[in-house]
């Protein structure tokens, strides 16, 4: 029988991972709710903005802070970049051939950071505390990031219902057509969709390198994840994909501890595909 | 009518004599390669019976593990001929593409969500063959336990020639498949529930027999495929045969040749598969992952200047003038 405190601290540590996996998919999700294309090599450009940070503070010695906005810039580049290159070529094609396009990304960012910077696990060494709270050893690093991680959430929040280009994505994304109508070009509207996306999986990149060191196939690890996270909040349902990520990462934390790292996974991709079929439309819709 | 089967004729007997042709110290790589375009044509073609009707799945990884580890294991552990084993293997993954498609068909899981659906049964394949590590050997993959020498019923043969001719038969299988399925009613009726579910249901058609019959048919023949491929190499991993990796690959593939045609499939195995080689003989070990690299940024300039597949799109080039000719006259 496993101790109950380290079920507690499984909960906990679920909770905080729960953040920055919000985080990821609330991007994927803007994005997807924008131009309706699901970017498989998201997490991808997450590793690429973890690697930027990584050299700026452990090689150039950078403070961490400087190199994550650097980070967060960067991932607005990359996003706004993989639009304008990949995306909008293909706006009008089949939705398999986008879904592979993004795929093919994905073969090129992890090859070409396997060729940059081979496959050895980097991390940054900063020593952050760990706090002892009720017999539990909780990090400070994952504290940190989960409370960024809410603080941008809700920064997303406040700049899609109260400023005037937060307003006209998501106008564009309950009705494109009817949006080109009104006057606002929706091309614009996904660049700038690009563009926060990007920035988001560059948050995301800062809040990880300081809890996982970063290797050419980390978005394998997190990938799968994040889409499923989106899907099982219903695609392009913001409030969703929160609760959502939420309910997988206690699902992985506390699975992890009571069985193994594999299992902890198995089970909530298996929880996943229940709810899809219990569910198709997200946990938070109603059922038809 | 008769011309096209004079070519097909001419084809298949230069596929025939190829493993005869002299080629000095190149014959046992030249059939590797070709071995594996037949393998993995046939996989690709299975997946496009699925494909072509808007089932846009991301897991047939988990068909292709699932076939080819019941057949190792059983052999390993229990000395089961995997030619039983491959009976065992392809019903079981009739069972799983049945669990999988029909709640999807009944709940009408579609597009973005059927892909995003099977990518996570592929990873809960990969993710159970990882776990079970004391039978599986994990990440690290497991060896098809040798006979030491020639044997039919292992499955094992020293000469590629042999192989050669047993993928050259699955090939032209998985074609003959393709063309009936294309000839038949179940195609009229999938085609109209790809457009339309509701509507092709208003009309008398069955939507979740067919979608699940299909379904059935492209994971069973994906097994075999996988089968015939662990056979081959005599080696069996994970990330090779499961999980979101493979499965891309395969509908890369398949995407590039062009999925709507006979020999799109094929088309677009052989060129993936040759570029691979080519950039892997280029690049050898000195740069680790270039060669993935040119391959991922070829994958994306194909998918955005060729949309319809470099086949579909050469037959679409060259039919052009010929049914301008046809409505002339008409």
């Amino acid at each position: 029988m496993i101790d109950p405190i380290f079920l507690v601290e499984a909960a906990v540590n679920g909770l905080l991972l729960g953040g920055v996996l919000a985080l990821l998919a609330l991007g994927l999700n803007l994005i997807f709710g924008v131009i309706d294309i699901v970017w498989i090599a998201y997490v991808d450009l997450v590793m690429i903005c973890m690697y930027a940070v990584y050299f700026l503070v452990q090689v150039y010695g950078w403070p961490i802070w400087i190199g994550s906005l650097a980070g967060v810039a960067l991932g607005a580049l990359l996003g706004v970049g993989v639009h304008v290159l990949i995306i909008s070529p293909i706006l009008g094609t089949a939705p398999m051939n986008q879904l592979l396009a993004t795929g093919g990304l994905l073969f090129f960012l992890q090859s070409f950071a396997t060729f940059l910077w081979t496959t050895d696990h980097r991390s940054i060494r900063i020593t952050l505390p760990t706090i002892e709270v009720g017999g539990m050893f909780l990090s400070f690093a994952r504290l940190i990031a989960f409370v960024v991680a809410l603080l941008v959430t809700l920064g997303l929040y406040l700049f899609l219902r109260h400023t005037y280009v937060g307003t006209a994505i998501r106008a564009v994304s309950q009705d494109r057509d009817a949006m080109a109508l009104m006057g606002a070009n929706p091309r614009t509207i996904y660049v700038v969709t690009s563009a926060v996306g990007g920035a988001l999986a560059g948050v995301a990149a800062a809040l990880l390198i300081i809890q996982y060191s970063v290797h050419p196939f980390f978005g394998a690890a997190f990938g799968p994840l994040t889409f499923m996270i989106c899907v099982l909040g219903g695609l392009g349902n913001m409030l969703g994909a929160f609760v959502a990520s939420f309910i997988m990462s206690e699902v992985i934390s506390i699975g992890g501890v009571v069985w193994s790292t594999e299992m902890g996974y198995v089970i909530a991709f298996v929880f996943f595909i229940v709810m899809i079929f219990a569910r198709p439309g997200g946990i938070l819709s109603r059922r038809v | 009518m008769s011309s096209r089967r004079v070519i097909v004729g001419v084809l298949l007997a230069g596929l025939l004599v190829v493993p005869f042709v002299p080629m000095g110290g190149m014959r046992q790589y030249v059939l590797h390669v070709v071995i594996q375009i037949f393998i993995w044509s046939f996989i690709g073609g299975a997946w496009s019976l699925m494909g072509r009707f808007g089932l846009g799945s991301l897991g047939h990884g988990a068909f292709l593990g699932l076939g080819a580890y019941t057949t190792t294991l059983l052999w390993n552990f229990f000395g089961l001929t995997p030619w039983l084993g491959a009976v065992i293997a392809v019903l079981l993954t009739a069972v799983l593409a049945v669990v999988v498609a029909y709640p999807c068909s009944r709940f009408a899981v579609i597009g973005h969500y059927f892909s995003l659906v099977t990518l996570a049964v592929g990873e809960v394949v990969r993710l159970l063959i990882i776990a079970e590590r004391d039978w599986t050997g994990g990440s690290l993959g497991l060896t098809v336990r040798p006979v030491g020498g020639d044997s039919l019923v292992a499955i094992q043969f020293a000469d590629k020639r042999v192989f050669y001719y047993a993928g050259l038969v699955l090939w032209a299988l998985g074609l003959w498949v393709w063309h009936r399925l294309d000839r038949s009613m179940a195609r009229s009726a999938m085609e109209a529930i790809g457009e339309d579910e509701t509507a092709a249901a208003s009309v008398g058609i069955h939507v979740t027999r067919f979608k699940i019959g299909i379904t059935v048919l492209s994971a069973v023949l994906t097994a075999i495929g996988g089968i015939a491929y662990a056979q081959y190499i005599a080696y069996v991993n994970p990330d090779t045969l499961a999980g979101i990796g493979v499965s891309l690959r395969i509908v890369f593939a398949v995407v590039l040749g062009g999925m709507y045609s006979l020999l799109g499939p094929t088309v677009g195995t052989a060129l993936t598969i040759a570029l691979a080689e080519v950039l892997r003989v280029v690049f050898g070990v000195s740069y680790v992952g270039m060669a993935e690299t040119i391959y991922g940024l070829l994958l994306i300039v194909f998918i955005i200047f060729l949309p319809s597949g470099i086949y579909g799109s050469v037959r679409d080039v060259l039919r052009r003038p010929r049914t301008a000719a046809a409505t002339a006259t008409a």
